[in-house]
């Protein structure tokens, strides 16, 4: 007879994930009981809002103290309370923007907003996730969510290829993610990261070839879904595909997401063998900024291009991974920050002015903006400069955060490389600018998709654009807090 | 006696498992999948995996073959139609880099350093509390977390289920 041991369990280092469950299946449950001929459903996204700020509140709840539970493969800490906020944010201002969005373009189901929620459960597990098992369920609750948010547009073909596309590349690349896991815990026999640790930290790990491979295969399922190049096939038919709201989503979100469990595996996990891994995510950095970049030039979709962006951005992500010391991992929690704002901002802006059907999301349907609607502009144009890195912008400083830990660590090299990436990416983001500014308007721009919820969101982007480039410090400083349990 | 077991079997699903790819026919296909799952099985029976072995006949080589042989039988596929390979130039690529990752885990495995840590869950172990019961102990204790999310999992699937697939909403 075994001993049944109940173990240590605290049920409230998951409320929030408890929260946005019930908030999921509240959504779903007034969606189908209120009648069809209300039609207007807003009040699903003022539900799925609340259930957000209550996740948000119920967090917050819990700062400052690191609590492991479930048998330590769950950890709430600092780090992933920073990411849970940024998961949060990055939803709520997707909740805001999607409102409009989905009325214009007849996808106005309650099945929206639950996906969305339940994938934010995926990303929170990710992030608290301290143990493979937990991080790779994590992972499959967030990328199922995806697929199907994709695909939602049913009546458009290419919604529904760029679902299937997804769905296919991503299933393969959850392949190599557990081959990974399973030949880390084959050598070590365990799948806790710390536990891991401890095992490298006795046998040594050069000894161990399995290990590595394994290590290997696991950065090749991140890889995936940070969109890092040799592993971006998907993300531009994927990004024009996808509905433009949850573009903005799986832009920011999942990216987040992956970005915590790579930084969390390979910092607590295989932190001693960081000479190891730091030439591979090098090597992924280098190639991944520079072909994002480069091909976005090429562009002429603005979704395709900001899919190409993001890309890019990822790249830069990586160089701090690569720097791999306290200013890197915490600039990578700064950056991301930084990113939601400008790329949902962006997006919100690219929604606008596109017309039923995404018509009109070419780079030269801009032109004349800034004569018509002089404030979509303004706006447009700072989140522009946000991801091209000019001062007083997040972007800057974000970029700046990341260079410098490049150089202290020694890669001066990919610094040097980063920058003059930066300095290519320029081009295409200004591209837009001129365009809005000085071309003639081609057509008509009304009417505009306009709700005070969207409006509320740009808000809230442009002045997280400018308080994050203009007093970067304080959040910089709770960063660096974050990444204290890491060590 | 083990070890002509484990050789036969493993033969039997790599062969299976080629003539998956390479059959035509997909009806044909699907019953080599089936029977990869099933000498996979076996496989796992060597391991002292009984449980794992049941669920893999009972859900893999059962439940999802079925609905696969439904849905290939529903399409009603063209047999005779011809697969083009969109993308050619991919075919040497593939080949060099599949032979490559083959050799380096053959390196790996040939190479004497390789030994995984041994388990608390000894066979002894195992078979004086019972493979199931263990696993079952473990999900709901250890594993918690985990398996109450693959509920919401399954949940989210069958939301997908019917949103991509319902005919009118």
């Amino acid at each position: 007879m075994a001993n049944v041991s109940i173990m240590t369990f605290n049920i409230l280092s998951i409320l929030p994930i408890l929260t946005l469950a019930g908030f999921g299946m509240i959504v779903l449950l007034v969606d189908i009981l209120s009648s069809r001929k209300l039609g207007e459903k807003n009040l699903l996204a003022y539900l799925s809002l609340m259930g957000i700020i209550v996740a948000a509140i119920l967090a917050r709840n819990s700062t400052g103290t690191t609590l492991f539970s479930f048998n330590e493969s769950f950890a709430i800490d600092n780090y992933s309370l920073f990411f849970n906020f940024i998961f949060l944010l990055s939803t709520g201002l997707v909740i805001l923007i999607s409102h409009s969005y989905i009325k214009r373009e007849e996808i106005n189901h309650g099945e929206y907003y639950a996906l969305i929620l339940f994938s934010t459960i995926g990303m929170m597990l990710m992030a608290s996730g301290a143990d493979l098992l937990n991080i790779y369920i994590g992972l499959e609750v967030m990328s199922i969510s995806i697929y199907i948010l994709t695909g939602f547009k049913r009546s458009k073909l290419i919604s529904n290829e760029a679902s299937l596309k997804y769905f296919l590349l991503g299933a393969f690349a959850t392949g190599f993610l557990l081959y990974g896991i399973s030949l880390v815990y084959g050598s070590t026999g365990a799948i806790n990261l710390k536990q891991i640790a401890g095992f490298i930290a006795d046998k040594g790990s050069i000894s161990n070839p399995l290990l590595l491979m394994g290590m290997a295969l696991i950065i090749i399922g991140l890889g995936f879904k940070v969109a890092s190049v040799p592993f971006h096939a998907w993300v531009p038919d994927v990004y024009e595909g996808a509905p433009t709201t949850i573009t903005a989503f799986m832009s920011v979100g999942p990216k987040a997401a992956a970005f915590a469990a790579f930084l969390r595996i390979l910092m607590t996990a295989f932190g001693a063998t960081h000479y190891e891994w730091q030439k591979i995510i090098y090597i992924l950095a280098l190639l991944t900024m520079t072909v994002g970049n480069v091909v976005a030039i090429a562009q002429t979709n603005v979704k395709r291009m900001l899919a190409y962006s993001s890309i890019a951005h990822a790249g830069y992500l990586l160089i701090a991974l690569v720097a791999a010391n306290d200013m890197g991992m915490s600039s990578v929690l700064f950056y991301i920050l930084a990113y939601t704002f400008m790329n949902i901002g962006a997006l919100a802006i690219v929604i606008i002015v596109s017309q039923k059907g995404d018509e009109f999301i070419q780079i030269h349907d801009f032109a004349g903006l800034g004569f018509k609607h002089p404030g979509l502009a303004v706006a447009m144009s700072l989140f522009m400069l946000s991801m091209a890195g000019i001062p007083p912008t997040a972007g800057f400083v974000g970029k700046f955060y990341i260079f410098s830990a490049a150089i202290k660590s020694g890669y001066i090299g990919l610094a040097v490389i980063g920058v003059i990436n930066s300095v290519i990416s320029v081009f295409y983001y200004l591209r837009i600018m001129v365009i809005m500014y000085m071309k003639e308007p081609t057509r008509d721009f009304n009417p505009l998709t306009l709700s005070p919820l969207i409006v509320v969101a740009i808000v809230l982007s442009v002045i997280g654009t400018l308080h994050l480039g203009i007093f970067p410090s304080k959040i910089m400083e709770i960063a660096q807090q974050s990444i204290l349990i890491l060590k | 006696m083990e070890a002509y077991i484990f050789y036969i079997m493993a033969a039997v699903s790599v062969t299976a498992a080629v003539y998956l790819i390479f059959e035509k026919n997909p009806v044909y296909s699907a019953l080599y999948l089936i029977l990869t799952l099933v000498s996979i099985a076996a496989l796992y029976i060597l391991l002292e995996a009984q449980f794992i072995a049941a669920v893999q006949i009972i859900v893999y080589a059962g439940a999802i073959m079925v609905l696969f042989l439904f849905v290939i039988m529903l399409l009603s596929l063209n047999i005779k139609e011809e697969l083009k390979d969109a993308i050619p130039f991919q075919k040497i690529p593939a080949l060099f880099m599949g032979i490559l990752l083959f050799s380096v885990l053959c390196i790996i495995l040939k190479s004497k350093f390789v030994q995984g840590k041994q388990g608390e869950y000894t066979s002894a172990y195992v078979a004086s509390v019972g493979n199931t019961k263990l696993i079952g102990n473990l999900l709901f204790t250890d594993y918690l977390l985990p398996f109450e999310i693959t509920s919401i999992l399954l949940f989210v699937a069958a939301i997908g289920a019917i949103m991509l697939a319902k005919r009118k909403l």
